[in-house]
């Protein structure tokens, strides 16, 4: 009974014991630092993935409706097709640019269309279509919503029956990730074009020769590459910047914040989402076709 | 099978009906609006804590109270935009945190909230921002039907039909604060809630803005709670105040509410911070403040 009575007390003793660590180290602070870094990233994941989560539960339980889907296909869509096409065009003449002297001391500068378009159609076409919708659209998304979350429009919605994610992120979601491919396909096009205008028009590069090539080394798969990755990127920049917008913080400087992380978050994890998609397209690819193609 | 059929009146009349007038009676007894110790903790720091209050039907409330005192979380967890941590809101027996948000979405319907700066949609004109309850919750109403009420709804707050398609942004404070009393009214709720309603406003116009609200008191037998500093429209709409006092600046043991009765007791209230916020004194505020009290 005593000898109970002693390990009770010396458990009571060890329990209540003070610590005799400092209260403030600098390695306290850097485990707390650290710490608090770690639960505010994990917590942010869990709130997008929930945000996410809501979103898809409202997309196929109840659709948009019609008016408000039409605006967002018009901004996403029509709106950014003007500089899509432009930057593409320039890329392609970018691309025969860099390429030509290289191509030329060897001989092969007929074949420079192949590296152009089979650049832009897995490559560039996709990346680029995907980073002026971050730019354009991603960015105006974040402010818009910011906006409203600050000027309490959004509590305004759902103080009338309105849910905000039904009524203000389905469409945008919808928008970008069904009209990021035709932007993919124009941008990739018109790569196509300037690629072929510099080098042809200008370099003065035989006509038939380059057409012929260029023919041989784009396949199929090239361009469902492209546009498979394109619809991942359209829905990554239509979640991180509705996000961004809904947990706008107060003020301009929070809505400019916003749409600022929401362009960088997008353009980080298309690049990353574009690599991660490459390895498995690459390894989908050589599993159909062993021997794959050759760019000469 | 004996227990679903009503009790039989010794009487030889069916118990049912007088059991079914005594529910619609206490139905219209019970408080539209009842809070049950309410508790609300933003990044553990208490804005509001042990808040009990009924609002009865037909009841206009101002809640007054310095600014940070809670009054504005009060009031948007009374609309469920903020979830108590602690105690419930009852809505006309309901329990809202208790709603899935689809359940909350109808009940919402009886509620109409004017936002302190209006909070119009700038994508919409102000026939759109109008319409948008009645597009949203009476589906399948026609395109006559939204016209009428929307233009009925913009004369009863005193705008010029040529506002209707004109940007919020084209409006000034004062107009876009009546087509947000527009939009709020306009599926005709049982509650109305009203932010800082003449807050920006200059004297002529929060004298518009307080005579629509007893407008629509006698127009709809509508519960009003209306959130204010200003102690004119206080005065002149309600006929119950509720003063909240910020829970920082409290001990533990002391009630936040530290008045609640007629605005008529405003002047002669036993608590000396109320008569001090009623009159507008600054008192030893200022030095309370550079000590980190205020």
């Amino acid at each position: 009974m005593s000898e109970q009575a002693s390990t009770t007390e010396s458990v009571l003793r060890i329990q209540t014991a003070k610590p005799e660590i400092p209260i403030d180290t600098p390695m306290r602070r850097w485990i707390m630092q650290w710490g608090t870094a770690v639960v505010g990233g994990v917590t942010a994941v869990g709130d997008l993935a929930m945000f996410t989560w809501q979103m898809f539960v409202w997309m196929f339980t109840r659709m948009p409706r019609r008016d408000t889907v039409l605006v967002n296909f018009y901004q996403v869509g029509v709106l950014s097709l003007p500089v899509v096409a432009l930057t593409g065009s320039f890329i392609g003449m970018v691309l025969a640019v860099q390429s030509y002297y290289q191509f030329h001391t060897i001989g092969l500068e007929t074949h420079l269309g192949v590296v152009i378009n089979t650049s832009l159609v897995r490559e560039l076409g996709p990346v680029l279509a995907a980073t002026m919708l971050a730019g354009r659209v991603g960015g105006a998304m974040a402010a818009v919503l910011g906006t409203m979350r600050v000027t309490e429009q959004i509590d305004a919605l759902t103080t009338m029956g309105a849910d905000p994610i039904h009524y203000l992120v389905v469409p945008r979601f919808m928008a970008c990730l069904f009209l990021i491919p035709a932007l993919t396909i124009v941008a990739d096009f018109m790569g196509i074009v300037g690629g072929y205008f510099y080098s042809v028009i200008i370099l003065g590069i035989d006509r038939a020769a380059y057409l012929h090539h260029s023919r041989e080394g784009v396949v199929a798969f090239d361009l469902f590459n492209g546009i498979f990755k394109s619809i991942f990127f359209g829905g990554v920049i239509a979640i991180i910047s509705c996000y961004r917008g809904f947990n706008c913080q107060p003020g301009a400087e929070g809505v400019g914040k916003a749409a600022t992380e929401a362009f960088v978050y997008s353009f980080v994890m298309i690049l990353a989402i574009d690599l991660f998609l490459n390895i498995v397209l690459d390894w989908v690819y050589f599993s159909f076709y062993p021997e794959g193609t050759s760019l000469f | 099978m004996s227990d679903s059929n009503p009790p039989i009146d010794p009487s030889g009349q069916d118990a049912s009906e007088p059991q079914a007038e005594e529910s619609a009676v206490a139905v219209a007894e019970r408080p539209l609006v009842e809070v049950e110790n309410l508790e609300v903790t933003f990044d553990g720091q208490t804005v509001l804590k042990d808040i009990d209050c009924q609002i009865e039907r037909g009841q206009t409330v101002a809640v007054i109270g310095e600014s940070g005192c809670g009054k504005t979380v009060f009031m948007k967890t009374i609309v469920a935009l903020v979830q108590p941590t602690v105690g419930r809101v009852m809505f006309d027996g309901q329990d809202l945190s208790g709603l899935s948000p689809a359940e909350l979405a109808i009940v919402r319907r009886r509620f109409g909230f004017v936002f302190q700066h209006a909070a119009l949609f700038d994508s919409m004109n102000i026939f759109d921002n109008v319409a948008f309850p009645i597009r949203q919750n009476e589906e399948g109403t026609d395109d006559a039907e939204i016209n009428d009420r929307v233009r009925q709804h913009i004369g009863e707050v005193g705008l010029p039909e040529e506002v209707i398609y004109k940007r919020p942004a084209e409006l000034s404070g004062g107009m876009q604060k009546r087509v947000g009393l527009a939009r709020a009214l306009v599926l005709r709720p049982e509650l109305v809630v009203y932010d800082e309603p003449t807050t920006g406003l200059d004297p002529i116009m929060s004298d518009v803005i307080n005579e629509l609200i007893l407008n629509t008191r006698r127009m709809y037998p509508v519960t009003s709670i209306v959130v204010t500093h200003d102690m004119h429209t206080a005065r002149k709409v309600a006929d119950r105040v509720i003063m909240f006092y910020p829970r920082r600046r409290l001990e533990l043991d002391q009630s936040q509410i530290l008045f609640d009765a007629p605005p008529s007791q405003l002047e002669h209230a036993e608590d000396r911070r109320v008569r001090q916020f009623v009159r507008g004194e600054a008192g030893d505020r200022i030095r309370e403040m550079s000590q980190g009290m205020g």
